[in-house]
């Protein structure tokens, strides 16, 4: 059986990463290698990393430092943020990212999916979905960190990545992200219905019992989570301890 | 010197790394003689087998893997275009390893593709030294080589199906040891001191 993966999610700006990490032994807990091999030590099973910065000049230190990930880090990293062609995925791909997560740029032009699918194949597309449920209970896909709804159903957008090229979804609800009140788990299993692919689960851990129930109840592939992580509340080896007592099937 | 096949399929660059990582003199080429001078090759390849097998045509060099006498090793695609043939394109492939190259069947906890660390066992080669059988490596694939005679290492996806394989000198990995880690370093390094 494939094991459920538990990957850090670490938020860039300007080259450095951000959040409070002071908990951590590092020598420099804003650069990047160090705190992913830190993670990478711990049993982290992938990393993915956020490009927050506004500026060119931010992008362009980002792709320096995918070079420097892609040859300090054994075991494989996404890269996210700011990502609207298949220039840029080639960018990210040269400098060594395995994969990269597409989002915003996806819905404004889906056969985004289809090219980069395409040149690089399945594998390296992961397509994120910062989803809504709305008053009328329909879940819809949107923009902007999740203040703009767009035109996508949850669902049926799901399927047309897929169909498109996507080697996974990475699916956040915006009405959990950020409550740590847990996961939408009979939304996350209906996904796993649908579609054939992996699933990513994200946004509204606060205890491990949600990060065990999004992949049993929920049928995640994998847990991505950031601030219970970089807070400090418990390091991904005991996280994946706890899992295993509780009968998941991951590597550790 | 150890020879990087350059084929076109896909990024090489974390290959590169993880023999940087260890130490290791290489080259990334596609010249006959250098890949015919080289101790050791490896051939890389993330894509499509049918592609895989053009390219390799294309720059002449189906002939010249297989006449290799040193130790090969085949990785992911790259392992998949050494076998006998392969479903994806319906393509006939480099005939090393006795296997053949079939599409992973979704259901409801198979997902396709298959992505993420599993175990590997029934290990039964110096490749493995020092790793215990339930060690865990990392896949990404769609497509698997059935077991055979050639089968070193076993790994199970709604099938059991070949996560490793060798003929001769010839190995071949379905996983990624380049990402899998300190066991995926192990495994490298014992290629290189085969």
């Amino acid at each position: 059986m494939v094991a459920k993966r538990i990957i850090p999610c670490l938020d860039v700006k300007e080259g450095r990463t951000v959040k409070g990490i002071n908990f951590l032994d590092l020598r420099d807990v804003g650069d990047a290698v160090e705190l992913g091999q830190f993670y990478a030590r711990e049993g982290a099973d992938e990393l993915v990393y956020l490009d927050i910065s506004a500026t060119r000049e931010g992008r362009n230190t980002f792709t320096r430092l995918v070079e420097r990930i892609a040859d300090g880090i054994n075991i494989p990293f996404t890269v996210g943020g700011g990502i609207s062609s298949l220039d840029d995925a080639s960018r990210l791909l040269d400098a060594g990212a395995d994969k990269i997560s597409i989002n915003s740029a996806a819905i404004a032009n889906p056969s985004l999916i289809d090219a980069i699918a395409a040149r690089y194949g399945s594998q390296f597309v992961v397509v994120a979905i910062d989803a809504r449920q709305m008053e009328d209970g329909v879940w819809r896909a949107t923009t902007h960190g999740g203040s703009r709804p767009s035109d996508k159903e949850l669902f049926s957008w799901t399927r047309e990545a897929q169909e498109r090229g996507a080697g996974e979804i990475l699916f956040t609800s915006m009405n959990h992200d950020g409550t740590r009140s847990g996961y939408p788990c009979d939304t996350f299993a209906r996904l796993s219905e649908e579609i054939s692919i992996p699933i990513i689960a994200s946004g509204g851990a606060g205890s491990v019992k949600d990060i065990a129930d999004v992949l049993t109840v929920g049928r995640a592939d994998a847990a991505l989570a950031a601030s219970i992580f970089h807070f400090g509340e418990i390091s991904v080896g005991d996280l994946k301890q706890e899992l295993k007592r509780l009968n998941i099937d991951v590597r550790c | 010197m150890i020879a990087i096949i350059d084929y076109k399929m896909g990024n090489l660059r974390s290959v590169e790394n993880a023999l940087k990582r260890l130490g290791a003199e290489f080259c990334v080429t596609a010249d006959e003689k250098i890949i015919r001078a080289a101790d050791r090759v490896l051939l890389p390849g993330v894509g499509n087998a049918a592609e895989a097998m053009q390219n390799l045509r294309d720059a002449d060099l189906v002939d010249v893997i297989r006449s290799l006498r040193r130790p090969v090793l085949g990785i992911c695609v790259g392992m998949q275009v050494m076998c006998r043939h392969s479903e994806e394109g319906d393509v006939d492939c480099l005939n090393i390893f006795d296997s053949r190259v079939k599409r992973f069947v979704p259901a409801p906890d198979v997902k396709v593709p298959h992505m993420g660390w599993n175990q590997i066992g029934n290990l039964e080669s110096k490749l493995f030294k020092g790793l215990d059988g339930g060690s865990y490596v990392y896949f990404v694939h769609s497509y698997y080589p059935e077991l055979c005679p050639d089968t070193i290492a076993t790994s199970r996806h709604g099938v059991m199906f070949s996560a490793a394989l060798k003929y001769e000198n010839f190995y071949g990995t379905q996983f990624h040891p380049e990402k899998s880690g300190d066991v995926g370093e192990r495994i490298i390094e014992n290629f290189l001191k085969l």
